[in-house]
């Protein structure tokens, strides 16, 4: 078994007297595509958020190749480069065009030359579809072409491993084909991914591990053919006998 | 010897005090753009400090640090947001004589007064238009490794000051307007020679037509001014497709428009 990427050890949050998220353990191995699926509320994106640290964990660690980031003395931007993270809304820098959104992190947190920035830019915006709209601006895009130069941004930095809060929720279902499709092959490409998500065909075919997570705590995790046939718990049967009916 | 009607007294006014007008509005306008734009640096830089996110994480001497400074401005800009300019101009002008021994310029003095002030509302203006800027364009400059001042710089400022340009031109306006009240510290601006061509010949509503003619002339120039700024700021409406191999010109980025011409 190759090092594992990130463990996560005993992860709690509580926002006030509200806890989230409770005795939170898994790992992500190299090449893994974890996808964690759950009920609204249950805690999937606050757990995915705790990652990389934009919500900071009220007490557990989360150690990446052997570093605890909770603890005061890490460097978190540097830890975050490291880490991509694709949201919900896409958050695209409005003031900037499509490839300058995919510049910019390289230019200031990697320190790269402009030159080489957007050689790297316009390889990821070629991948994901978005090339030809490298001079557009967020709000001149549609939803999912948004979503893909979100994740080309991401890419672009040339991440160990990516996250996806919800990339698909805010989308209709027409675009959100198409950014499962570059997901699938990012997937298939062998990069870290972890994906919170609704898509439940999506998290079958393409995920190696899924993640059903309620009330703050991981019920279950297990490869996506045990999990969809042969659920344990009595909540992930509940859970994707609705998916079922629907 | 002055004119019997009304316009003809206006004619001569502008004929005996025409370079006196003009030289009192351009001292207006010096005062007004200077004070904006020092107060709106004021502003910029009050604004962020009053904006810096403290986290439980960091160390106490950067939490009672940043508490103190957000204190010292806190109290700047209510001070001088709740006080009237003139007041000001007086209190700083013979008051820096009187209490320090500083024998302020009018001039010094009237530039202290007006950018301090602009300061103090655009403070609260370049607040508002940070915390205008949705949270999540902070959380993704944040996601891809950028420092609080690199997020600040490159996403958010540039956002919260197209949002608050209304604003500066407001403020920009409002001083053009309130450079009168430093006549009283002995600024020859546009009222103070409007006053004194006015008592020359006793023709007072004459030569404040003349100024009030003058006062709006300025004002509506820079609002349209700062209107066509704006929407230089907005940038283009549209965007031409990349149809070339964007992979072959990876150096030749920028020069697609060209590129199309020659075709």
């Amino acid at each position: 078994m190759s090092e594992k990427i990130l463990e996560v050890n005993h992860l709690e949050k509580a926002f006030g007297s509200n806890q989230v998220l409770r005795d939170i353990d898994f790992s992500v191995s190299p090449g893994d595509v974890t996808c964690i699926i759950g009920p609204s509320g249950s805690g999937k994106s606050t757990l995915l958020r705790c990652l990389n640290m934009l919500e900071t964990p009220s007490s557990g660690e989360i150690s990446y190749h052997g570093t605890d980031i909770t603890s005061k003395n890490v460097n978190v931007p540097e830890y975050r480069s490291k880490v991509g993270m694709v949201f919900q809304n896409f958050n695209l820098f409005n003031n900037m065009t499509a490839l300058k959104n995919c510049t910019i992190g390289q230019v200031k947190v990697l320190k790269k030359s402009k030159e080489e920035a957007e050689k790297k830019a316009l390889y990821y915006l070629e991948k994901v579809g978005m090339a030809p709209y490298i001079n557009a601006k967020p709000k001149q895009l549609s939803g999912g072409q948004k979503q893909r130069v979100a994740i080309a941004r991401a890419l672009a930095m040339e991440p160990e491993i990516l996250l996806f809060d919800e990339p698909t929720s805010a989308l209709d279902p027409q675009m959100v084909g198409e950014v499962l499709e570059v997901m699938r092959d990012l997937a298939h490409e062998g990069l870290t991914m972890i994906i919170v998500t609704h898509e439940m065909a999506f998290a079958r075919d393409v995920s190696k591990r899924v993640i059903f997570m309620a009330n703050g705590v991981i019920v279950e995790d297990r490869t996506p053919k045990e999990l969809f046939e042969n659920p344990q718990d009595p909540l992930t049967r509940d859970f994707l006998s609705r998916f079922r009916n629907a | 010897m002055l004119p019997e009607t009304f316009w003809g007294r206006i004619q001569y006014l502008l004929q005996q005090y025409g370079s006196s007008f003009l030289s009192g509005a351009g001292n207006t306008m010096i005062i007004a753009i200077v004070g904006t734009f020092l107060g709106c640096l004021i502003g910029f830089i009050v604004g962020i400090i009053q904006t810096i996110p403290v986290d439980k994480r960091d160390s106490t001497v950067k939490k009672t640090l940043v508490g103190i400074l957000k204190f010292i401005m806190a109290c700047y800009v209510e001070f001088f947001r709740g006080t009237p300019m003139m007041v000001q101009a007086m209190f700083i002008y013979y008051g820096s004589a009187y209490l320090f021994n500083i024998n302020m310029s009018m001039w010094f003095a009237a530039f202290f007064v007006v950018s301090i002030n602009t300061g103090a509302y655009m403070a609260e203006t370049v607040r508002g238009g940070i915390l205008s800027v949705d949270e999540g364009q902070t959380e993704a400059a944040k996601a891809i490794g950028m420092t609080h001042v690199q997020t600040m710089i490159s996403v958010i400022l540039p956002q919260a000051l197209r949002n608050i340009m209304p604003q500066i031109g407001n403020n920009l306006i409002i001083n053009i307007k309130d450079t009168c009240v430093l006549s009283i510290i002995g600024i020859v601006e546009l009222f103070y020679t409007t006053k004194g061509v006015a008592g020359a010949y006793y023709t007072y509503f004459e030569a404040f037509t003349i100024a009030m003619v003058m006062y709006f002339i300025l004002t509506f120039v820079c609002s349209r001014l700062l209107r066509l700024l704006e929407h230089r700021m907005e940038g283009p409406q549209n965007y031409d497709l990349a149809t070339t191999d964007t992979l072959a010109h990876t150096s030749g980025l920028y020069s697609y428009p060209k590129k199309k011409e020659e075709k």
